[in-house]
């Protein structure tokens, strides 16, 4: 009672206090954000957005970049590779029945992507599941890695995205005709539709299927390079603006949050269209 | 002139090489000179990231879960045993408590009816007492009572023999006898 008596005492002056502490660091960091870019942003940088050069593939030992040199890419893949040894492996190397917290985000990536291939493809799918996961956590952890500042981010390169994409569609057609033979073409003949409009919708679906490894690893790259791009731009405007820079600085921030949800949405939507493909070659019936 | 050409043809080869890394306007997605590499490397990681996966991580998640399924239905069983065990324990009490009360009841009514035929024999020896002492008594009384009976015949027997004496007459013995009894019986 007299402990309750006493902070009620205490608390609007702190309160007060925070705020007004609030206030300072606010118009600290927009003056330093001012004065920097009185002093960073010369007339000569000018509109000299390049928004494109983070995504260069740049060979570290040579000039000229081969199928094996060591890249920029090779970096980043090795990075993502340890990103993914060291969630899966070392978190979860205690074994722990009360997991701490890298285990606890281990297992919950696990539950989720098993749980999604056990609901979406069907429990006959759960032998996917090693495969699906690589998709996954590849995805994930390059997405999360291309958001660290000055890194370069593989699943922005179309080439990248496309073999995910091809993967996927090779293995699901693979699938598809060594579950059910030649069963498989139902999935192309609608045998729900009225007789005369089979044909067309055959070939509709036809088209869609051969579409879909397009769609899938174009949506992930372009997504991803996007939203870095958008970044950089803001990034040029705010070198240019001089003394209102803090305005593109702000928009950074807000799309960086952004990014942040992108990078695990689109790896979500890419697994999770990867399970509906795989239950179409199981389960081929409309 | 020679130099001229070389620099125009290197500066040539360099916007060439400008072109096809992307150059800063062109995409650098489009630069196929690129794909062998990205794809050998891509392929690398993959198979590096299944072989993790398959070979230690998702065998390591799939047992601790299952461990952790198996410890709570374990404790779950040992906590229904341990409510089981509490249920019988707690039964077992209250039959030991109904046991000791009926017991308890049971030793309360054997005293009460020890003391009650010990009180009935009491005061049944009290009676038999009272009743003995009161015949006694009546017996003493009546024994008074007789010899007093006789000592006032014997009285007043002398007594009238004294008086007949006394006046002048001789008193015959049976005759003072026969008046005395006459007058006591009246």
């Amino acid at each position: 009672m007299r402990k309750a008596g006493v902070i009620k005492v205490t608390d609007p002056p702190d309160d007060r206090r925070n705020e007004l502490m609030g206030k300072i660091y606010f118009w600290i960091v927009l003056a330093l954000v001012v004065v920097s870019g009185l002093l960073f942003a010369p007339e000569k940088a000018g509109l000299a957005i390049h928004p494109m050069d983070q995504f260069q593939v740049k060979s570290y030992f040579s000039d000229h970049v081969g199928m094996f040199s060591i890249t920029n890419v090779t970096l980043w893949l090795g990075l993502a590779v340890l990103a993914v040894f060291a969630l899966l492996v070392l978190g979860t190397s205690r074994r722990a029945i009360v997991p701490g917290r890298a285990q606890s985000v281990a297992e919950l990536a696990y539950g989720f992507i098993y749980k999604m291939v056990e609901d979406v493809a069907g429990k006959d799918a759960i032998k996917f599941f090693p495969y699906i996961m690589t998709l996954f956590m590849f995805i994930v952890m390059a997405n999360f890695l291309g958001l660290i500042p000055m890194s370069f981010t593989t699943t922005s390169h179309i080439a990248v995205t496309a073999i995910l994409a091809a993967l996927v569609f090779f293995t699901v057609t693979i699938v598809g005709f060594v579950k059910n033979g030649v069963g498989f073409l139902g999935l192309f003949w609608v045998s729900s539709a009225p007789l005369p409009l089979r044909p067309i919708l055959a070939i509709i679906e036809l088209i869609s299927y051969f579409v879909r490894p397009v769609s899938h690893s174009i949506r992930l790259a372009g997504n991803v390079m996007a939203g870095h791009a958008v970044l950089k731009v803001f990034a040029g405007f705010a070198g240019a603006l001089g003394l209102f820079s803090f305005l593109p600085i702000f928009a950074i921030t807000a799309v960086y949050a952004l990014e942040v949800l992108v990078a695990f949405i689109q790896a979500y939507v890419f697994t999770i269209l990867t399970c509906v493909y795989l239950k179409d070659a199981l389960h081929p019936s409309h | 002139m020679a130099s001229n050409t070389h620099d125009t043809a290197h500066d040539a080869a360099h916007g060439a090489a400008d072109a096809a890394h992307g150059g800063g306007s062109a995409m650098p997605q489009l630069d196929f000179s690129t794909f062998s590499n990205q794809i050998f490397w891509l392929a690398v990681t993959l198979v590096v990231i299944y072989l993790i996966l398959s070979r230690v991580a998702l065998p390591r998640i799939a047992a601790v879960l299952a461990e952790r399924q198996g410890t709570i239905t374990n404790d779950l069983a040992a906590a229904e045993d341990l409510k089981a065990k509490a249920v019988e324990a707690e039964n077992a009490y209250n039959k030991a408590l109904a046991d000791a009360r009926a017991e308890a009841q049971r030793i309360a009514a054997e005293a009460r009816a020890e003391i009650q035929s010990e009180l009935d024999e009491a005061i049944a020896k009290a009676d038999a007492e009272i009743a003995d002492k009161a015949a006694e008594s009546e017996k003493a009384i009546a024994e008074i009572r007789a010899e007093a009976a006789v000592t006032a015949r014997q009285v007043a027997t002398e007594t009238a023999a004294e008086i007949v004496n006394a006046l002048g007459g001789s008193a015959d013995a049976a005759a003072v006898e026969a008046a005395v009894a006459d007058q006591l019986k009246g």
